[in-house]
């Protein structure tokens, strides 16, 4: 229950942050992957402002034996770059300078009544699920 | 540059990395929207409630702040459906095979000093911008 509670509340948190930064807004999006065209920078700041705060406290929080509430820690334990990484990695920058959406903003939009979050998680898991099934 | 928001981005920039920071110090768990996305495929039901709550709390957080602040959110109207789908079905294959998207990757995996998240994050954008620049700047579409 404490897991969920958790899971929740930082959901919202990251919904809020989403909606704020205009993530969800897939036209800045694409405007900020446009860096020959009338580029909109702003959204590295999104990257740089979450990073600070993690990479302030996660090292910390790694040199603990175990999280506040389960027994472990869930990582990758993959060390490799491998294919898969980097072929996986460029067809997802394709998906996301079509679409302008990543799979946060696709949820966020959801909250937002924004139609397109709805094909957009429906094609995300038709994309994870031929995943499946190519692997 | 007419766009350009720094402060709100960066604000919203902190609130996310403070989510992950809670789901990490709490829970042991990676806020990675693809990973938690695609654990809903397949995983045993004890797996299935914190990611549930953790996406709806997405969408919560989300509609929250849209009441308050409706002009953060603009519609886009016109783009055509198909290529949202082609676009949206990339997104889920390449986040499974590349295992992660912006959020596992690029604020997290980045912040535990991993080298996967490191070359993922910038192959992604890489790739993100040539998209952009073929389809804007080669084909001529939209601008």
């Amino acid at each position: 229950m404490k897991l969920i509670v958790i899971s929740l509340i930082s959901g919202i948190l990251f919904g809020i942050g989403l909606a704020l930064s205009q993530m969800t807004n897939p036209d800045k999006v694409l405007n900020f992957l446009d860096v020959a065209g009338n580029w909109d920078p702003s959204l590295i700041f999104v990257m740089i402002g979450a990073l600070i705060v993690t990479s302030l406290f996660f090292r910390k929080i790694l040199k603990r034996q175990t999280p506040l509430f389960d027994k472990a820690f869930y990582l990758s334990s993959k060390s490799a770059i491998d294919k898969p990484l980097l072929i996986g990695a460029a067809i997802f920058g394709i998906g996301w300078g079509i679409s302008g959406y990543c799979p946060g903003p696709s949820v966020a939009g959801l909250g937002l009544g924004n139609f397109e979050a709805i094909i957009m998680i429906f094609s995300i898991y038709m994309g994870m699920i031929a995943h499946r099934l190519y692997k | 540059m007419e766009n350009f928001t720094p402060y709100s981005a960066f604000a919203g920039g902190i609130l996310i990395g403070l989510a992950a920071t809670l789901l990490l110090l709490f829970n042991g768990r990676i806020a990675g929207i693809s990973g938690i996305m695609g654990g809903l495929i397949k995983a045993p039901r004890t797996e299935l409630f914190w990611r549930c709550a953790f996406l709806a709390g997405i969408v919560i957080g989300a509609f929250l702040f849209h009441l308050i602040k409706p002009d953060f959110y603009q519609p886009r109207e016109h783009f055509p459906i198909w290529l949202l789908a082609c676009g949206g079905f990339l997104v889920g294959f390449g986040t499974r095979m590349g295992n992660g998207c912006t959020s596992g990757h690029a604020v997290c995996g980045i912040a535990r000093g991993s080298n996967r998240s490191i070359v993922a994050t910038i192959t992604f954008m890489v790739s993100g911008f040539l998209t952009v620049y073929i389809i804007r700047h080669v084909l001529g579409v939209a601008a």
